[in-house]
């Protein structure tokens, strides 16, 4: 399927730049003006994961109207099934040098290795995990909401609900997924230390390969027939059922894909920052993640890329210089975002182009789905 | 009138809303290729009875029969949609962001799951289809034209397009005209008519010019049941009619 000019350029930029920062920073020695040091590395690849996150909710959120506010949760599922597979390598390399039982396990006085995290030392089977328990969580929380017809304000609760049942569960020591601490630690990644310069440079190419995969995915989807029925869906859904369409099917597959494709972003984000916790779960990361798609502009996947990497690196520039104004930054960001570029960072450039259908400013957008 | 006649049979239908009767043991029957045209004061039950037959809106009691033997009541509306019943909004909703073309694309009758839709390639028969609606419908000019730049004359045609490419046995058609130049209601009556020529037709109206125009038989509807029945001439001439319309 044939890609468009907007998405084949950020293809190109975000690849082509994870290249180049990889080889810069293998290449180069320390000492050398153009040497990408590798924590720029880690932290790129830790962007670019939280990209995939953004695409995934501009997915949803952007051509089906569901205001995701519990997007997170299938981020950190797939997080942990990475952290699970991440713990089996440490072997016997752990604090308490235990061949078959993580060190939490161990200090927990726990005999055997519960039977959920059988199968987590082969890095296929806990590939397949970080895609399936999201997808499949999404499959069951989809089919009860939609099928219900419960969308708007309703169901953004619940998603928040969701996501703060699973950070309440995560937090339980007994949930045997390390509590509180959650999973770290870490040392190999099929074979190679993930600490390694080496390993954090091929990490930020896959990840842009993977979310350079992603967009074309979530294009593809919206390009097809399926695509716009989902557009019609959200814009009038009542419509669409006395056409003959079931809403709830089409909102089910692109909640389903939409929580794989964050699992993905997750997945990879775990080695990459080296620890994956409750915290993770936190309501408040999956709002942010719904600021990033708004700031790089809703409905346009590219716009959720840009979006997310701008937002994170203004994060990491804030949290340097003004730690405690962050947040107001953030809110900021967001209002005047809302009411001066209503299609985001990506509308600025497109306005003059072409005329777009109209995409409502997102806060307006969020306030009719919270106002049913 | 056998049996196999009749297309559409309500019977002794009742809905409350909070105690209020929109609709009080309506009895209404249609038949096979059929126009008719329903009028009635504001709350007569004119919309209640089409959320009725599209299954939007449940019955407390009453049969609603579609072609012999369905029952609609027990179905929702994707359902009843697959069925070939068809309908059309008083407030014209069509997809505002999609083309005149792909709003007619989405309405072809065909198959409407998610996995046929995801891989689903415009053929060249579903492309004859819609250029025979847009000859129809007057909109062949328009079919690059998104939705939501459409005049509202041409909206209300894009969504009786819509209809047509549903390919439904039976029209449900709430106020076409409703905002139409004098010029613009004659021809949509002339295109009902086309219609009718295959199809059965349910029109809801105020406008009694265009009930006039459309020269078929008219129910008349007040609070909630039927009250009257006949050509427009009757009607008009039956005092209760008078009396409902003109009388308080």
């Amino acid at each position: 399927m044939k890609l468009d000019r907007t998405s084949c350029v950020a293809l190109v930029a975000v690849i082509g730049s994870a290249v180049v920062l990889a080889l810069l920073n293998q290449l180069t020695a320390p000492g050398s003006a153009v040497h990408v040091p590798t924590y720029v590395v880690a932290l790129a690849g830790k962007y670019l994961c939280f990209a995939m996150l953004a695409v995934s909710v501009d997915l949803v959120w952007g051509f089906a109207g569901i205001l995701s506010l519990g997007h997170a949760a299938f981020f950190a599922l797939g997080g942990y099934a990475m952290g699970m597979y991440l713990m089996r390598q440490i072997g016997t390399r752990g604090v308490y040098g235990n061949a078959t039982l993580p060190d939490f396990m161990v200090f927990l006085g726990w005999k055997q290795l519960p039977w959920y995290w059988h199968g987590f030392e082969w890095f296929g089977f806990a590939m397949l995990m970080a895609v399936l328990v999201p997808a499949l969580l999404a499959l069951v929380f989809g089919w009860l909401a939609f099928r219900s017809r419960v969308t708007g304000v309703y169901l953004s609760i619940i998603t928040q609900a969701l996501t703060y049942a699973l950070l309440l569960a995560f937090f339980r020591n007994d949930m045997g997924f390390g509590g509180n601490n959650g999973l770290t630690d870490f040392k190999d990644i099929v074979g190679f230390n993930v600490q390694a310069d080496s390993t954090r440079s091929a990490l930020l190419v896959i990840s842009a390969l993977l979310l350079g995969g992603q967009l074309w995915l979530a294009r593809c989807v919206v390009d097809s027939r399926f695509g716009k029925i989902l557009i019609a869906v959200r814009d009038a859904e009542s419509r669409t059922r006395f056409l003959g369409y079931r809403p709830e099917s089409y909102k089910l597959v692109v909640w389903v894909l939409s929580a794989a494709m964050a699992g993905v972003g997750g997945a990879l984000y775990v080695p990459q920052v080296g620890i994956i916790n409750p915290s993770e779960f936190a309501p408040g990361n999956s709002i942010e993640a719904v600021i990033w798609v708004a700031v790089g502009g809703r409905g346009t996947l590219v716009g959720a890329i840009l979006g997310a990497i701008l937002v994170n690196f203004g994060k990491t520039w804030f949290t340097g210089a003004l730690p405690e104004m962050w947040l107001y930054a953030l809110g900021a960001m967001f209002v005047f975002v809302t009411l001066f570029l209503p299609r985001g960072v990506v509308g600025l450039f497109r306005g003059r182009q072409q005329k777009e259908p109209e995409i409502e400013a997102p806060a307006v957008a969020a306030a009719h789905e919270v106002t049913g | 009138m056998t049996d196999a006649d009749t297309l559409l049979y309500l019977d002794g239908v009742t809905v409350t809303f909070d105690g209020f009767r929109a609709l009080n043991a309506l009895s209404l029957v249609m038949t096979k290729g059929e126009m008719r045209a329903v009028i009635g004061p504001n709350g007569a039950g004119k919309t209640t009875m089409m959320d009725v037959i599209t299954g939007k809106t449940r019955p407390d009691t009453g049969k609603v029969v579609f072609d012999r033997d369905t029952d609609l009541t027990r179905l929702d509306e994707p359902a009843i949609a697959a069925l070939g019943i068809g309908r059309k909004f008083q407030k014209p909703t069509v997809f505002e962001p999609h083309t005149v073309w792909d709003n007619l694309l989405l309405a072809l009758e065909g198959d409407r799951g998610p996995r046929f839709s995801l891989f689903a390639r415009e053929t060249a028969a579903e492309r004859r289809r819609i250029e025979a609606i847009l000859e129809t419908t007057r909109l062949m000019d328009h079919r690059h034209k998104r939705g939501a730049d459409l005049s509202h004359g041409q909206k209300q045609w894009l969504e009786i397009g819509m209809l047509l490419a549903q390919e439904p046995q039976l029209l449900l058609v709430d106020e076409p005209v409703a905002g139409m130049t004098d010029a613009e209601t004659e021809q949509t009556a002339v295109l009902l008519q086309e219609i009718n020529r295959t199809r059965s037709v349910v029109v809801v109206e105020h406008d009694m010019a265009f009930v006039r125009a459309l020269g078929v038989k008219v129910t008349v509807l007040h609070e909630g049941a039927v009250l009257s029945e006949g050509s427009i001439d009757f009607v008009s001439d039956d005092p209760k009619v008078i009396e409902v319309y003109l009388g308080r």
